[in-house]
């Protein structure tokens, strides 16, 4: 249950940029395992790195797509940041936020645009504070707290990253808020002070991921049993086989089947 | 083996597996005597009991019958969905989702739909739109009338359980009808629905109707005006505006609290800006309002059915994109619905690259073009949302969903603290948490 865990069984290979590239790629049958670690995170990688930035929708590289398709289809890439002007009311919300929050400029990391949503990258430590200006300032206005979740991007050094999704019942809109934090230090400012709602969500994150909020009431787990050992929505938690009663056979765990893509 | 201090009036020794307490019948004197001056009793209600709304365990702590201190524990019905979903495709995470709120499956395959359309940039076709919504409506009617039965149950109002549960069967019998399935349908796919309206299920839903508009005001005579089932939720589990905002509950409850807050009017999918229907809201914040929202909520769904029905027009019902649309074509066979032979036969026979095209899309599934986002949708429940992120691939990188019966489940400690512990059931009935939603 480490990271050290996650680069070296997916049959990749890292490439100069630090990514990992999906073995798939480089076998033109498609069989090879991908042992699911390969993935590249989104919104991080720049367009020219993905590895599958040139390839189809079913993903053939080197002409082996037969369908008739191949290289029709261009696909892109997440943004790692936008410029301004964002467009919309994404420029007010962050210049209310500018204006109203001392530390935005030290804090807020990146800003992306993607898919009609904003995402605000900002610092850990900076959370509550974030969050205490969004839902206090009369510009910004996000009463809601929707939702709290983890994600685990194992290509990335700060991999556990903490999303928030706010939402403006007065302005009806809604604003994505992410911090990152490494496996050594998963600490995250706790925002249940501020959105009480966020006491379920943070447990959550803690019992799937790990990420500590300090600060919280009683951070525990909530989904799985109180002495349940890990993080199971960590990427590099083992999963299982199913034992077979039949010659001694078992089912490989999902990450380790033979995989079409 | 060392004796330890006695608890509760009952000696203790200390063994390898931790203090061991012998305790033995005696006089009631010596029981008050063992308690000391302390008169707190807990008492863990669930998680198998029958009033707490499926396997749900309510950690209460009693003065004589006044609740002091409640605590939700929840996790046993926890499946590991959304790791799960990690391992299958894309389209095969609609056959997860489904299973989450279980008296509201259309409600998540659509906004787990809705997010992977989203990161792919499709249109789903008019008519896929105009089914999804029909069938969205008639699941909010089943979902509540479930509400309302096994509310009605846990109260002592048994009539409402069995009304309740015979008028949602007649529900799941149209929704039988166009899924094939009286739940767990995953017949709303990534790109459309999984098959058009099969002959006579308009006529069907039309019966319903007429059904329904005879046997929902029966609901109303029953327990409207009753006084037992109005003491029972008048003033009882209160939360207001504010405190739902603060602690992140919407849907129903939210709206028995004044705020006419409904992302179908406030946020409009799948073209609710363009049905008429009213939000309804009570402004008790209590059971009773969120009783009568509830009922009132039926009638609307009916409206935007009847409104759903009339706009339908012939069309496809899955986007016409052949690299994302599922390439079934399914007729009735003689043993039942199957992949058309004549489909077969063609793929199989004249076409090599639409027989490709097949066994890729059903092997590997289509590619979701890197990135995130995140839907919401009304649910009956609240605001059901998923952030899906994509990382290139043929499989969900992450899917969360926002479930409103976890988020709505923790007002449950600020609706019964300071009540009697009747009351409390009334509490957690008037949240109407549905636990496969609550765990995933």
């Amino acid at each position: 249950m480490t990271e050290s865990t996650h680069s070296s069984e997916g049959g990749g290979q890292e490439t100069h940029e630090g990514l990992v590239q999906p073995a798939g790629e480089h076998d033109p049958t498609g069989m090879a395992s991908t042992g699911g670690y390969h993935l590249t995170p989104s919104a991080v990688v720049p367009p020219s790195a993905t590895a599958r930035g040139t390839s189809d929708m079913f993903g053939a590289a080197f002409g082996s797509d037969t369908s008739g398709f191949g290289g029709l289809v261009e696909k892109r890439a997440a943004p790692v940041s936008t410029p301004k002007p964002y467009g919309g009311w994404f420029d007010e919300a962050t210049d209310a936020l500018e204006a109203a929050w001392p530390g935005f400029a030290e804090h807020v990391l990146r800003v992306v645009v993607d898919r009609g949503e904003l995402t605000i990258y900002v610092t850990p430590e900076s959370i509550a504070d974030v969050a205490k200006t969004l839902r206090d300032e009369p510009n910004l206005r996000f009463e809601l707290l929707s939702s709290v979740s983890g994600v685990d991007y194992p290509a990335e050094q700060t991999r556990l990253h903490a999303v928030y999704h706010f939402t403006s019942m007065t302005y009806r809109r809604r604003l994505r808020v992410e911090v990152a934090v490494t496996f050594e230090d998963p600490h995250v400012p706790s925002v249940c002070s501020v959105y009480p709602t966020a006491d379920f969500q943070e447990r959550e994150a803690w019992d799937m991921f790990g990420i500590v909020f300090d600060g919280h009431p009683a951070l525990t787990r909530i989904l799985m049993p109180d002495d349940w050992d890990g993080h199971p929505q960590r990427k590099d938690y083992p999963l299982g086989g199913i034992p077979v009663e039949y010659k001694g056979a078992s089912i490989p765990p999902p990450d380790e089947r033979r995989a079409y893509s | 083996m060392t004796t330890t201090e006695p608890l509760y009036g009952a000696p203790g020794r200390e063994t390898t597996e931790g203090t061991v307490y012998t305790v033995t019948g005696g006089d009631w004197d010596a029981v008050v005597a063992g308690a000391g001056d302390d008169q707190r009793m807990v008492v863990n209600m669930g998680p198998q009991h029958p009033s707490t709304h499926g396997v749900l365990r309510l950690v209460l702590e009693l003065e004589g019958e006044t609740v002091t201190s409640a605590r939700t524990v929840i996790g046993y019905l926890h499946t590991g969905i959304e790791k799960n979903m990690e391992y299958r495709n894309w389209t095969q995470g609609v056959t997860f989702v489904t299973r989450m709120d279980y008296l509201a499956p259309i409600f998540n395959e659509t906004a787990y739909c809705l997010a992977v359309e989203k990161l792919l940039g499709v249109e789903v076709p008019e008519r896929a739109t105009t089914i999804r919504v029909l069938c969205m409506e008639l699941n909010r009617i089943a979902s509540h009338l479930v509400w309302l039965a096994t509310g009605g149950m846990e109260l002592g109002a048994l009539t409402a359980m069995t009304n309740g549960f015979r008028e949602r069967e007649l529900v799941l019998d149209c929704l039988e009808t166009i899924t094939g399935l009286r739940m767990n349908h995953a017949y709303v796919r990534p790109g459309g629905v999984a098959q058009d309206l099969p002959p006579g299920a308009v006529e069907k839903v039309r019966e319903l109707l007429k059904t329904l508009e005879k046997r929902v005001p029966i609901v109303d005579d029953l327990l409207t005006g009753q006084p037992i089932w109005q003491k029972r939720l008048q003033d009882v589990a209160f939360l207001d505006a504010q405190g739902c905002l603060a602690l992140g509950v919407t849907g129903p409850i939210l709206r028995s609290a004044g705020l006419a807050w409904d992302l179908r009017k406030t946020q409009p999918y799948c073209g609710y800006e363009d049905y008429e229907f009213d939000v309804p809201t009570a402004t008790s914040s209590d059971g009773w309002g969120r009783f009568m929202v509830r009922v009132a909520e039926i009638k609307e769904s009916m409206k935007i059915i009847e409104q759903a029905l009339d706009r339908l027009q012939p069309g496809p019902v899955m986007v016409q994109d052949k690299k994302i649309g599922w390439p079934a074509q399914l007729a009735l066979g003689s043993d039942g619905m199957g992949q058309s032979l004549d489909h077969v036969k063609k793929i199989m026979g004249t076409s090599m690259e639409a027989l490709i095209h097949h066994f890729k899309l059903v092997t590997e599934g289509f590619r979701v073009p890197a990135g995130q986002v995140y839907t919401a949708i009304e649910s009956p429940r609240g605001e059901l949302g998923v952030h899906a992120v994509s990382d290139g691939g043929t499989r969900p990188f992450r899917v969360h969903v926002r479930e409103p019966s976890f988020i709505n489940l923790q007002s449950a400690s600020a609706m019964c603290e300071g009540s009697l512990i009747a009351d409390a059931i009334a509490a957690v009935a008037s949240i109407d948490p549905v636990m496969g939603g609550v765990d995933r």
